[in-house]
């Protein structure tokens, strides 16, 4: 279920003060953040973040294309290295399938 | 046959199923488009006459997005997600299912037909 209109889009409030500080002094830092519920607002963009993936931090580039997302969408959590045994056709199938 | 939007020429069918037809348009909507045209959905799609066609036509024009320019929509929507490198633009890339579900069975709509993988169990217990 989606979030109620009536409470407008979820924004880290500790996050948000960062940001805003940073466009007023322009400060150009990569901003570190455990906050991967916040919803990237338009403030965000052009902005990096570090954002937490459970283990380290994943760079985040925003760009406007991701405005209304989270920033925990950019960040995976999770590390697949292909399955035990299936070395060669595994790689070779999926490498096209990336691209 | 009438034709409405583009190529669709729904047959002998009641009208508000006949609209079915065209991609984009569902129950609910070709009941709300009926309406909208002051149609009686149970008339038969080949005894409307012009005038209806038309206004049928014309309410789908103004305010639904049906046949290629929705799928063209679809379609940006997802090279939209692929390009920003979400979690739900790989797994499009990928071809898994998008919405959380479960992958370690079931998902053939997204992964398609089974690909056995030969000896895999076998190549897994020589090893040990």
């Amino acid at each position: 279920m989606g979030r109620s209109l009536k409470k407008g889009p979820f924004v880290d409030p500790k996050l948000f003060r960062k940001v805003q500080k940073a466009v007023e002094t322009g400060g150009r830092d990569i901003i570190k953040t455990w906050a991967r519920r916040c919803t990237i607002v338009p403030e965000f963009v052009g902005r990096t973040f570090d954002v937490h993936n459970g283990k380290g931090f994943a760079k985040v580039f925003v760009t406007e294309d991701m405005v209304g997302h989270k920033l925990g969408e950019f960040s995976l959590t999770r590390i697949f290295r292909g399955h035990s045994g299936v070395k060669k056709e595994e790689a070779t199938a999926a490498a096209p399938a990336k691209g | 046959m009438p034709r409405i939007a583009g190529v669709e020429i729904p047959n002998d069918k009641r009208i508000e199923i006949a609209l079915r037809y065209i991609y984009g348009v569902g129950p609910s909507n070709a009941q709300d488009i009926l309406k909208e045209a002051g149609i009686d959905p149970s008339v038969r799609a080949k005894n409307l006459t012009e005038d209806e066609v038309s206004r049928i036509a014309g309410v789908i024009d103004r305010s639904y997005v049906v046949e290629g320019q929705l799928r063209r929509q679809i379609q940006q929507n997802i090279a939209r997600l692929r390009d920003i490198q979400c979690y739900r633009g790989t797994r499009h890339r990928r071809g898994l299912p998008v919405r959380g579900q479960r992958t370690k069975t079931n998902a053939r709509t997204r992964k398609g037909p089974k690909k056995t993988v030969a000896g895999k169990k076998g190549v897994k217990e020589l090893r040990h």
